[in-house]
């Protein structure tokens, strides 16, 4: 199996961890990524609030990129702000006129699209190209009596429709129980963490992640797929645990992370003690002292 | 408003009205939306202020500046209108029109923007230092300051000063500029 590997900016800065421990777990499931040289920025969250046609551009000079490259139809995208932004593109590229227009740009660097690549999310790809099983086949370090609470966030479900119920979630399930954890149930998954209001509109960013912290309380982690739910879920705990006058902290990681500790990897590919909330605490937790 | 003013925004809102035009004004979208309750109109009030023109209105409202792109309101709506394109579509007017009001939201994106322009992937630290110069609010870093400790200790903060970077994405961004300027 390989696929094209598309890091995006947060992964090479506050999300170093997922990008370390997507690599880790992809390979310990013989997963093979190629890197697409001179990838640039997706234009996140703020190219859709400045331009229309840069929104579109940006993403389709790394698919343009990607196309280049023999030996792999699909790009592997783990942060779900990038992915939306790379899906957008592709399927603006499939109709002739938008594909032309994106064309008439990408020209100035010498770059052609023709439609060929498919975005895949991580969580896609663990979900249905590998599958629970070959992750259970892995696990050497299970993680028995844990509860961990999935979330999914917005962009990676919606608006389409790809590799999960947009709503109703459940695609994490069978994912977390492979490692030998319980599923933490809560309707909290598929609900926005406040996305870069976090930023602009601090009191209304805090108020939904304020929500998602108090209906996780009972979990033992949260997991996530995406490096802004990650930063907006587990940055703000202390202020929020004291705004509330509750202990609302929580350890939360990326779902390779988790992968990385049933699976036993060495700490260097995980590193938990990246995460800005206390996941280095889970990891050190009952279940594993046990064994 | 100046007249001509008004005239101009009203020719910049015509395309996003028409992205609502069917709009039945069940409330789908605005029951879904996880930031409504922080807004003084709601999306579906929104979308009747643009069908019934009320250029000043619609601009005036802080609805799609609270938008966090979460795109329920598009999953759901029974007409299949293209919401969240909408809200994206109103704050790049005002991101061009340049309202005061709107200043924290419409930097963050264009602090962002040129960052990419600059290095083709973003530079968080240079970001984060283009938005707070202008915003000109000395307060705000200190709002950020907690947050920037936890990254900093982490390593995860790259405190080299911002610089020109080597454009690497100026004829791009030249392109895109000139179709978009081209009607
Ligand atoms: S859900 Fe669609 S049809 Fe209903 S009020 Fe909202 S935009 Fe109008
Ligand atoms: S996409 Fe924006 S307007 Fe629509 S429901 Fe989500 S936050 Fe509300």
């Amino acid at each position: 199996m390989t696929y094209l590997y598309y890091p995006g900016c947060s992964l090479e800065g506050s999300a170093r961890e997922y990008d370390i421990s997507t690599r880790s777990a992809l390979k310990a499931l013989d997963v093979t990524l190629m890197d697409i040289p001179d990838w640039t920025c997706c234009g996140a969250s703020a190219a859709a609030s400045v331009s229309t046609l840069l929104s579109l551009v940006l993403p389709a000079r790394n698919l343009a990129l990607a196309e280049a490259i023999p030996g792999a139809d699909d790009i592997l995208a783990p942060c779900s702000a990038c992915y939306l932004n790379l899906k957008k593109a592709e399927v603006q590229a499939r109709d002739e006129s938008e594909r032309s227009r994106l064309n008439a740009v990408l020209e100035v660097e010498n770059l052609r699209i023709s439609g060929r690549m498919r975005v895949r999310h991580l969580l896609d790809v663990l979900s249905r190209d590998i599958g629970a099983d070959r992750i259970r086949e892995k696990v050497t370090a299970p993680l028995s009596g844990k509860r961990i609470a999935p979330y999914y966030g917005c962009q990676c479900l919606r608006p389409y429709r790809v590799f999960d119920d947009p709503e109703r979630p459940v695609s994490m399930n069978a994912l977390i129980e492979a490692t030998g954890a319980q599923v933490f149930s809560w309707n909290m998954g598929a609900v926005c963490c406040g996305a870069s209001n976090m930023s602009t509109h601090a009191a209304v960013g805090t108020s939904l992640t304020t929500a998602i912290l108090k209906a996780a309380k009972g979990a033992d982690a949260i997991v996530t797929v995406c490096p802004m739910c990650q930063m907006n879920l587990e940055a703000y705990q202390d202020g929020i645990s004291q705004s509330c006058q509750d202990n609302l902290r929580i350890p939360v990681m990326y779902l390779p992370q988790l992968l990385g500790l049933a699976f036993g990897l060495p700490r260097a590919d995980i590193r938990l003690d990246l995460n800005l909330s206390e996941a280095g605490a889970f990891a050190a937790g009952p279940a594993q002292a046990e064994r | 408003m100046k007249d001509t003013e008004n005239v101009q925004m009203t020719e910049a809102l015509a395309p996003i009205q028409d992205m609502v035009r069917a709009c039945i004004q069940c409330g789908t979208c605005s029951a879904s939306c996880p930031n409504a309750f922080a807004m003084t109109d709601t999306p579906r009030r929104l979308w009747r202020m643009l069908q019934a023109g009320e250029t000043q209105a619609v601009l005036n409202s802080e609805t799609f500046a609270l938008c966090s792109a979460c795109y329920s309101c598009t999953l759901r709506c029974p007409r299949g209108l293209p919401l969240t394109d909408a809200m994206n579509a109103l704050k790049q007017v005002v991101a061009r029109k340049d309202a005061l009001r709107f200043a924290s939201g419409t930097l963050f994106y264009r602090n962002f923007m040129e960052s990419v322009r600059r290095h083709g992937r973003v530079r968080e630290t240079e970001f984060m230092y283009l938005y707070l110069m202008a915003m000109k609010n000395p307060l705000l870093p200190f709002r950020f300051a907690p947050l920037g400790l936890k990254l900093f200790s982490r390593k995860k903060l790259d405190f080299r000063l911002p610089s020109g970077g080597d454009a690497r994405m100026d004829a791009l961004f030249h392109k895109v500029r000139e179709l978009e300027n081209t009607p």
